[in-house]
């Protein structure tokens, strides 16, 4: 097969195009900087290109291409709604209309379980609908309303499925692991509430082979939604000291009220829209509310119809965070 | 409230007329598409009314599937049918799904509901009336089940007793169609009835509607308030409401009275299957009630949903049970159901039924279909048993023969089995004709008496009470006393089948009473202090007595807490004393007036059968409400023979009765027993030497005591003199019976009696001494486990198990198998489990193997290894739960036609030499992703780590994907709930074997109030759902 997958500078986004690309496939990528991966083809270019746009990047990547994995996304936990909805809504709808003129006949989006959270504990339920109303914060939301764009567009010819990894996390990532590193290094790390939130995470290299999978199972699975976990749910301080212990860096030791940390979240939250800088804000809301409730959830459905397990356990996962930050320093 | 008239209904305005109407759409659970407006003519006049009613069967019709019959719903004061929104959508749900398909009929009552306001009063005979006018109107054809509520289920019956030829069954909900003369009505129902309140109260304001809706538990929301107020928003449209009240027959010569004892009386009759749903809560249909519809249809299948109340169709699933009971009766096997019933059939409940199909004057035979269906299973066990008679061999039966052996040896292939074997595995049943003499020989066994009769002139020591001072009582003083305190008991008015609950400590006293209202053919109630006094309270009301027997304590407990019951005192009080807790009589008193019955020539009453219930016993109700448990004579007695066979208990035996339900078995079985010292609502406070002395006074070779006891007696040893020491040498056998206990603890007990073998015998409240092992045996399975040590991936932790034994019956056999992993269960996951060994002599142990989901619904099986439900049978086993058909309905397994199989609710494993092993209870089963988890085999090897003194092993989330959690108590414990430390999470994981999601630690877990022993699971399962959800913090 000759797959697009977009978004492939990213920690996840490259995991994906090496797997597929180790399958046998033939790999296109296509994102902003180049991706640093060998035996892919890498096309720059932005998803916010209007489409109409003479030789713009985007109509060449997808070109000839039998398959599209569209990771490409703004993730962030504040910045301009403006820029959230132009790169998650705008952006999705640009590639999928780029990938049904190019004749593309699978289209996978990456997606995140947050697309259907509104808050409360989520204890062992599968993937409900993407729900742009109750989802929280702008991320979640323009994510929710591009997956319900991409399943639309599912049709004969064009099988579209939605997978939603729910916190990917490995060597190499910047994104979650590096941030919550540096902020116990700096002691600005605080455990809210008890630490006692069940919570499962993703290994990058099960959320890769998932995605992996949901490719080559689309044909089956189209216009279905399928949340990605390691299906070993720990409670959040040990998961952040498991993170730590890997680092090399003391594991969060002071705590903060969930209920404190949800408040001051939203105050935070509210002034770095006022005022945005390159550094993002200490605590929002959402990730208030993330850290201190339950997310864990069915695998049940996922691992059937995939048929695809995780085969990186947790404490192997910590095992080669450790050797990642061991060959670091 | 002298002042109420014959008829109220003058007192109330004359309400406008108005033309039903359709419900306005939007109300909470209701589907427009069920309502239709009728206009049916009223008989005898020339009027005619609107109706408004729910009815599925459009949507039946849509579904293109043929109703098997339909269901007639009477709604009661202040609802409408709007209270069978459940039935409606549960019985269309149903017919969707492939199931028998029921029409559901929900009327609305003229005057009520969206029915027509008619302008009229409306009084019961003419509401019958009404109801067949529409029925007649809508060529209601049969079969047809009504099932009615409050007032509705008076005017279900009255319709029930007028259309033989439509009538299958009926079912009711908590209503009345008897109020007893003398007999004060319900209070709310008096108050509302009072003058200058009847009207502002039913009519001109919503207060009796309000005040009904919330009497539902949990309180009903706000929507479904709504639902039920929207018919009845104003004054004008509440008319029918200040109605329904005014026509309760309070008085004698209240118009409605002729009908409502028309009713009462035809009822009587009703040659149909009968369902009683009750929501005991309920504070104007009392249990009262309940008891007064159950005395007239005792055919009936009656369940109390404990907790619930009046708004039973709110508080509970009826629609469920309904469907369930309606399945039951179509099913062409109801043979099973009938035989699961037990000895109701033998007691004659479904041949009462068949007795009014053919007594003179009763109804005709069914013209519907499903009357057919419904109640033949009499008809074809006769044919069966007709069948039988005819192949069986004449020579091969002596004894008087019964139903249910012949329909066992006709069905089950089993070589016949002498009646008379007191082993036999077929319960013992009584003879079809002859007195209970005869039935008593054809059972087998003995009746509870009979060592009072045969050993009446003996001045041999029958018992003992050490305290308050050492007190001996001869078999000749028991006999006379028991035979005394029943002619007492009768003279006062105690009849066969009245229930008496006995609140005395175990004593001589205790024991004389017992046998005296079990010879009399009372049923004695049970329960135990154990149960806390709120679970007592809701366990001695259940059981509604009619007498109570009490100590002091009992009774004032009683009065404070308003248990039923005339009251009989076991001491003497002063006057003033007695009146206030309502004494009406004493023991001394009851054996004077007994004495003096039997002087002047009075015998006492005919024997009970073995069939008659003996007793309800009491769950320890560690698993929700206590449940009643009823035991037959012949199963008590059966009890009786289980001990002998067991424990060698007979006659001359000296028993030391430190654990009440065995111990009052003594005189049945010809032993002597003493009770010792002791404080039995305490039972730490028994010591060593308190043992030691009763083992003394009659050189007792037999000692029963309870695990808590134990645990005291082994801690006061030291106080021990040589003289104790030399007692306790000559004690053969000692049981500690209740709740398992560790290994050390039965060791040490063991070497205070160095002669002794120890036993800890396997049962439940339902099934007492269903297995048994020794403490050589429990070393035995520690033994056989440590053996595939070497292949396995976590014997070294198995090798060390606390709890784990063989079987006395199977020492043979011991650790000739090595306990493989159940195959359900995957294999870095050995099942593990506390070895209780091996099934007593009169007792079969099957297995019913665990499906992905957690639910037995494997055949059963004696398949070793295999993980499943473990199921019993036993002549020994309980007969029925009391008033509790849903519970009693779903502990059958039915197998075999004629054989008694109970589920325990415990899950387990038998292993290759026949021992039992137990895993946990049903509902602690954990149901991951990857299969189902017993909790004990875990929590076993959590135990191994020093640091660990007891732990629980829960599964949180939904079942099927459910997270394995641990719960630890350390050593030291713990002060407050925390997190496991990581390097005591990694060992507790590594023990396990399988993903643990969180290790939390806890000062203490939450433990059964009877035992202090039974870790509570499910409340632990519940707390670290919220824990780790992010909850509050909080101590489980």
């Amino acid at each position: 097969m000759r797959v697009l997958v977009t978004g492939a500078s990213g920690f996840l986004g490259r995991a994906v195009a090496e797997r597929i690309s180790a399958a046998g496939h033939e790999v296109r990528t296509f994102q902003r900087r180049p991706s640093g991966l060998t035996g892919v083809e890498d096309v720059h270019g932005s998803i916010t290109t209007p489409p109409d746009t003479p030789y713009a990047g985007l109509a060449y990547a997808v070109s000839g291409m039998d398959a599209v994995v569209h990771l490409a996304a703004k993730v962030s936990l504040t910045g301009d709604p403006a820029e959230f909805e132009a790169v998650n809504v705008g952006g999705t709808r640009t590639v999928l209309q780029a990938s049904q003129q190019a004749g593309a006949s699978r289209f996978v989006y990456v997606s995140s379980p947050s697309v259907a959270h509104a808050g409360s504990s989520i204890m062992g339920s599968d993937a409900l609908p993407a729900s742009p109303e109750q989802a929280r914060g702008d991320y979640a939301r323009t994510k929710a309303r591009a997956e319900l764009l991409a399943l639309a567009a599912d049709a004969p010819g064009f099988s579209v499925v939605a997978v939603r990894p729910h916190l990917v996390w490995g060597p190499g990532d910047t994104q979650l692991i590096d941030r919550i590193v540096d902020r116990a290094r700096r002691g600005r790390l605080p455990l809210l509430g008890h630490g006692a939130a069940l919570i499962d995470t993703t290994y990058v290299d099960n959320a890769a082979s998932a995605i992996h999978a949901a490719l080559d199972a689309a044909p089956t699975v189209h216009g279905q939604s399928y949340v990605i976990t390691n299906g070993e749910p720990r409670p959040v301080a040990e998961l952040l000291a498991g993170i730590c212990g890997a680092a090399g860096v003391a594991a969060p030791a002071w705590r903060v009220p969930a209920s404190a940390a949800r408040a001051a979240g939203s105050i935070i939250e509210a002034i770095w829209r006022r005022r945005p800088g390159a550094d993002e804000p200490p605590m929002t809301r959402f990730l208030a509310e993330q850290l201190s409730t339950a997310h864990w959830f069915d695998q049940r459905r996922t691992r059937a119809d995939l048929a695809w397990t995780p085969v990186v356990s947790l404490d192997e996962g910590f095992a080669r965070l450790a050797t990642h930050y061991r060959a670091a320093r | 409230m002298t002042e109420i008239r014959a008829t109220a209904a003058s007192r109330l305005p004359r309400p406008r007329p108005a033309e039903a109407t359709l419900p306005p759409s939007g109300l909470a659970g209701l589907k427009p598409e069920w309502s239709r407006l009728v206009e049916v003519a009223e008989s005898g006049s020339s009027a005619s009314h609107g109706w408004h009613l729910l009815d599925n069967g459009p949507q039946l019709d849509a579904l293109g599937v043929i109703p098997v019959g339909t269901i007639l719903c009477v709604h009661g004061n202040p609802t409408w049918s709007y209270l069978w929104r459940g039935l409606l959508a549960a019985a269309t749900d149903a017919a969707q799904s492939g199931a028998p398909a029921w029409r559901v009929i929900a009327v609305d009552q003229l005057d009520m509901g969206f029915s027509a306001r008619t302008g009229g009063f409306r009084p019961l005979a003419r509401r019958v009336q009404d109801l067949g006018d529409l029925t007649d109107s809508l060529d209601l054809a049969g079969p047809v089940i009504t099932l009615g509520h409050d007032w509705g289920g008076v005017v279900s019956l009255g319709w029930a007793v007028d259309h033989p030829e439509l009538l299958a069954g009926v079912m009711l909900l908590n209503t009345a169609v008897h109020q007893p003369a003398g007999d004060k009505i319900p209070a709310p129902l008096r108050l509302a009835l009072g003058r200058g309140i009847l009207g502002p109260a039913t009519v001109a304001t919503p207060a009796f509607l309000a005040t009904t809706l919330n009497l539902a538990h949990p309180p009903l929301s706000a929507e479904v308030k709504r639902g039920y107020s929207a018919p009845y928003l104003t004054g004008e449209r509440r008319g029918g409401i200040g109605g329904f009240v005014a026509d309760i027959p309070v008085a004698p010569g209240h118009e409605s009275r002729a009908e409502l004892d028309r009713i009462a009386e035809g009822v009587r009759v009703l040659a149909v299957p009968a369902l009683l749903l009750w929501g005991p809560r309920d504070p104007i249909f009392s249990d009262r009630y309940l008891d007064d519809l159950v005395e007239r249809m005792p055919h009936a299948r009656v369940h109390r949903f404990e907790g619930a109340g009046h708004l039973l169709a709110e508080d509970a699933d009826y629609a469920a049970a309904a469907l369930l009971w309606l399945g039951d009766a179509l099913e062409p096997g109801l043979l099973d159901s009938v035989h699961a019933e037990t000895s109701r059939s033998r007691n004659g409940d479904l041949d009462k039924l068949d007795q009014r199909r053919g007594a003179p004057g009763a109804l005709s035979a069914a013209t519907s279909g499903l009357e057919a269906v419904a109640v033949t299973a009499p008809v074809s066990l006769v044919e069966l048993v007709e069948t039988a008679v005819s192949r069986a061999e004449p020579g091969a039966m002596t004894a008087p023969v019964s139903l249910v052996e012949l329909v066992e040896t006709a069905v089950s292939d089993v070589a016949p089995v002498s009646a008379a074997a007191p082993s036999s595995l077929v319960e013992p049943v009584e003879a079809a004709d002859g007195g209970p003499a005869a039935a008593w020989q054809a059972a087998g066994t003995h009746p509870l008496w009979h060592y009072l009769d045969v050993l009446k002139d003996s001045d041999e020591t029958a018992l003992v009470d050490m305290q308050p001072a050492p007190r001996t009582v001869s078999w000749r003083l028991l006999s006379r006393r028991v035979r005394q305190i029943a002619a007492g008991l009768v003279h006062i008015g105690v009849k066969p089948g009245d229930r008496v609950s006995l609140l005395v400590p175990p004593s001589a006293d205790l024991t004389a009473v017992l046998y005296a209202c079990v010879r009399i053919g009372a049923i004695v109630v049970v329960a135990d202090a154990g149960l806390g006094l709120p679970g007592l309270t809701r366990a001695v009301r259940g059981a509604r007595p009619d007498f109570v027997i009490g100590a002091a304590p009992g009774l004032m407990a009683a009065r404070a807490l308003g248990w039923p019951g005339r009251k009989i005192s076991v001491a003497r009080f002063p006057a003033p004393m007695a009146r206030l807790l309502s004494i009406e009589h004493t023991l001394a008193g009851l054996i004077q007036l007994g004495q003096a019955r039997l002087e002047s020539g009075d015998l006492l009453p005919v024997e009970p059968r073995p069939s008659d219930a003996a007793a309800v016993l009491f769950t320890s109700g560690s698993t929700g409400p206590a449940k009643g448990v009823v035991y037959t004579h012949g199963q008590l007695s059966a009890v009786s023979n289980a001990l002998f066979v067991q424990y060698g208990v007979g006659v001359g035996t000296g028993l030391v009765a430190g654990f009440a339900p065995f111990a009052l078995l003594g005189p049945a079985l010809g032993a002597r027993s003493v009770t010792p010292d002791m404080d039995v609502t305490a039972p730490k406070t028994l010591t060593a030497t308190a043992v030691a002395a009763a083992v003394a006074a009659i050189d007792a070779t037999v000692v029963f005591l309870s695990p808590a006891a134990l645990v005291n007696v082994v801690a006061t040893a030291d106080a021990l003199t040589p003289a104790d020491h030399a007692a306790l040498d000559g004690v053969q056998r000692f049981l500690s019976a209740g709740a398992p206990i560790s290994e050390s603890l039965l060791t040490q007990a063991a070497a205070l009696m160095p002669g002794a073998t120890a036993h800890t015998p396997y049962g439940m409240t339902e099934g007492l001494l269903m297995a048994d092992i020794t403490l050589d045996g429990i070393r035995a399975a520690a033994a056989s486990l440590a053996r595939p040590a070497d292949a396995a991936a976590h014997d070294d932790e198995s090798a060390r198990l606390p709890e784990t034994a063989v079987s006395t019956s199977s020492t043979s056999g011991a650790g000739a198998a090595a306990p493989a992993e159940g195959e359900q269960l995957s294999a870095v996951n050995p099942a593990g489990g506390v070895c209780v060994g091996g099934a007593t002599a009169t007792t079969r142990i099957r297995i019913s193997a665990l499906d992905a989901r957690g639910a037995s619904v494997g055949e059963l099986t004696e398949e070793p290894d295999l993980t499943g439900e473990i199921v019993v049978s036993a002549p020994h086993v309980k007969d029925h739960y009391d008033r509790l058909w849903l519970t009693e309905r779903a502990s059958r397994r039915g197998a075999v036609v004629g054989e008694r199989w109970h589920r325990t609710g415990d899950v387990g494993h038998l292993d290759g030499a026949g021992r039992l092993w137990v895993e946990g209870r049903m509902p602690h089963v954990i149901v991951t992703a990857d299969g189902v988890t017993t909790p004990v085999g875990p929590e076993q090897r959590i135990e191994t780590l020093p640091e660990v003194f007891r732990a629980a092993f829960v599964g949180v989330g939904p079942l099927g994907t459910q997270q394995q959690v641990a719960v630890i108590e350390t050593v030291p414990p713990a002060r407050r709930v925390h997190r496991a430390a990581e390097p005591l999470a990694a060992a507790v994981r590594a023990a396990v074997g399988s993903p643990v999601a969180a290790v939390l630690v806890v000062p203490g877990l939450p433990t059964d109030i009877r035992h202090n022993s039974k870790i509570d699971r499910s409340r632990l399962s519940r707390w670290a759902t919220g824990i780790l959800s992010g909850g509050k913090w909080v101590k489980p």
